[in-house]
C-alpha cells in the first residue's frame, strides 16, 4: 500500500481546472519531488494531500485514511509557504502548543528536545517576532517534525532558508527517509531536492507529464526533466 | 474529555497571544468607553426617555466594541499561515471553533464588565437589586455575539475587506438576540425584574445561543476546509 495515494484528483478554481485527473503514489520510505513551473498545480495538490482543501473529484489516501481523518492528520507533518508559528508566543510556547494538539505523551520534553535539535534551546523563551528569518524557519521545521510524522508534505521547503536551516532540514529528511517515512515535496530548487528524491513527478498545467524514479541524469542536470518531458 | 482539553489549549493560546499584544482588547475598550461618554453628552441622563433607550445604547456599544475583538479572532491566524498549522493538527473543527469562541467570550465579557460601571455612573443608574439578572443577560447576549462573530470571522478570514464584511454579516443574524438583550436590559435598568412578560425575551436569548452554537459546531469544518 502506498503511504500517499492520489487517485484521479480534479480541482477547479471557477471554470479553470487547476488539477486534472492526477494519479500519483508514494511508497513508504520514498521521497517524491513534485516539480513544475509556477501555476502548474504543485501547491494545490499538496494542500489537497494535506487535507486543507477538498478535491472536486477523485480521492487521496494517507496510509489508507482520508486526509481529514484524525488518524491521518496525526501522521502528517506539513511545511507550507508560511512557518505556522505565532509571533506573539515564545519558541517554547509554540512547540508546546503543537505538542499538546498532537497529544504527545510528554509535551514539555518533546518541545525541549526539538529546540535542541534545531539549535534554538538558548532562545527558547524569546518571542518569535524577535527571531531572525533563519531561526523562524528552524522553528517551523521543529513544529512540523515534533510529532514524528510518518508522511512529510513539504511545499517549497528550501525556499528562503539560510544555509544552516537547509542543512538541518536535509539532515532531518534523510533521517526520516532512513526510518521508512515518506516525503512528498514540491520544489523549484531542483538541485537540493533531487539529492534526496527517489521519485520525481513533473506537473504541467495541472496534469502529470512525467512520473518515475529519479535517475542519475536528473541529478547531474536538474533541467533534464523539463527539457525532456516538459515545455522546455 | 479529549475534546474539551483541545478546546482549552486553543482558548489558552488565543488569550495568551491577545494579552501579549492587547491590540483587540485595548481598541475595543477604548471604543466602548468613548462611545458611552459621547452618548452621555448626546442624551440627558436624567430624562425618562434616555432611561428607556439605555438598554439599546448599551448593546449598540457592546455589539460594535465586540466586533473589534471578533475581527481579530481568525485574522490572528493569518500571519505566518498559522491557520494551516491548526487545520493540519488532529483536532476537530468544532474544538478549534469552540476554543476560539471561548477566548473571544472572555475578552468580550471583560470589556462589558469594565463598561458596565462606567455606564451606571454616566447614566445615573442604580444597578444594585437587578445586578444578578443583568449579568445573566450580559452573559447570554455576549455569547450570542461571540458565537455568530467567531463563525463569520472564520468565514471572512481570507476576504480582503473582512473588517467591513464581518459586521455586515454578523448584525443582521444577531438582530433577534440583540433585540432580546436590549429589551431585557432596558427593563432591568428601569428597576423592573424579569417577569412573565419579559421572560419570553430571555427564552429567545437562550434559544438563540443554543441553536447557533449547535449550528456553528456542525458547520465550522466546512467553513475551514471547504
Amino acid at each position: 500500500m502506498d503511504a500517499v495515494a492520489v487517485e484521479g484528483v480534479w480541482k477547479f478554481y471557477g471554470d479553470y481546472p487547476a488539477l486534472r485527473d492526477i494519479r500519483l503514489g508514494a511508497a513508504p520510505g520514498s521521497c517524491l519531488a513534485l516539480i513544475g513551473r509556477n501555476g502548474a498545480g504543485k501547491t494545490t495538490l499538496l494542500r489537497i494531500i494535506a487535507g486543507f482543501s477538498r478535491p472536486m473529484r477523485g480521492k487521496v489516501k494517507i496510509l489508507g485514511d482520508e486526509p481529514r481523518e484524525t488518524a491521518a492528520r496525526r501522521r502528517i507533518g506539513f511545511i507550507g509557504h508560511g512557518i505556522s508559528v505565532y509571533d506573539e508566543l515564545s519558541a517554547f510556547e509554540n512547540l508546546m502548543l503543537y505538542a499538546r494538539l498532537y497529544r504527545l505523551p510528554n509535551p514539555q520534553r518533546s518541545a525541549m528536545e526539538w529546540l535542541e535539535r534545531t539549535g534554538l534551546e538558548r532562545v527558547r523563551n524569546g518571542l518569535v517576532r524577535e527571531f531572525s528569518r533563519g531561526m523562524r524557519q528552524r522553528l517551523a521545521v521543529a513544529r512540523a517534525f515534533i510529532h514524528d510524522p510518518s508522511v512529510l508534505l513539504l511545499d517549497e521547503p528550501f525556499t528562503a532558508l539560510d544555509d544552516r536551516a537547509i542543512a538541518v532540514l536535509q539532515d532531518l529528511m534523510r533521517q526520516a527517509l532512513a526510518a521508512g517515512k515518506t516525503v512528498v515535496m514540491s520544489t523549484h530548487q531542483l538541485r537540493e531536492a533531487l539529492e534526496l528524491a527517489s521519485h520525481v513527478a513533473l506537473l504541467v498545467r495541472g496534469q502529470v507529464a512525467f512520473e518515475g524514479e529519479c535517475t542519475s541524469e536528473m541529478v547531474e542536470d536538474p533541467g533534464y526533466v523539463y527539457a525532456r518531458y516538459g515545455e522546455g | 474529555m479529549e475534546f474539551f482539553r483541545q478546546v482549552f489549549v486553543i482558548a489558552h493560546k488565543d488569550v495568551r497571544a491577545e494579552l501579549r499584544t492587547k491590540e483587540a482588547v485595548n481598541a475595543s475598550l477604548a471604543f466602548a468607553l468613548v462611545i458611552l461618554l459621547l452618548f452621555s453628552f448626546a442624551f440627558d441622563p436624567e430624562s425618562d426617555t434616555t432611561r428607556e433607550i439605555s438598554g439599546g445604547l448599551l448593546w449598540i456599544v457592546f455589539a460594535f466594541a465586540g466586533a473589534l475583538i471578533l475581527n481579530r479572532s481568525f485574522a490572528r491566524e493569518l500571519p505566518n499561515d498559522c491557520l494551516d498549522g491548526l487545520i493540519a493538527a488532529p483536532i476537530s473543527g468544532a474544538a478549534l471553533f469552540l476554543g476560539k469562541a471561548l477566548a473571544n467570550y472572555a475578552l468580550v465579557l471583560a470589556v462589558e464588565l469594565v463598561s458596565l460601571p462606567v455606564f451606571a455612573i454616566f447614566y445615573n443608574v442604580h444597578l444594585g437589586a437587578q445586578l444578578p439578572e443583568l449579568l445573566l443577560v450580559l452573559a447570554l447576549g455576549a455569547w450570542a455575539l461571540t458565537v455568530i462573530g467567531t463563525m463569520f470571522s472564520a468565514l471572512t478570514v481570507n476576504i480582503r475587506l473582512r473588517e467591513v464584511m464581518l459586521p455586515m454579516l454578523t448584525y443582521p443574524i444577531l438582530s433577534p438576540a440583540l433585540m432580546g438583550a436590549m429589551r431585557l436590559t432596558t427593563g432591568l435598568v428601569l428597576g423592573t425584574a424579569i417577569d412573565k412578560d419579559t421572560f419570553l425575551w430571555l427564552k429567545l436569548l437562550i434559544g438563540f445561543d443554543v441553536m447557533y452554537t449547535a449550528a456553528a459546531l456542525m458547520l465550522v469544518e466546512f467553513v475551514l476546509v471547504g
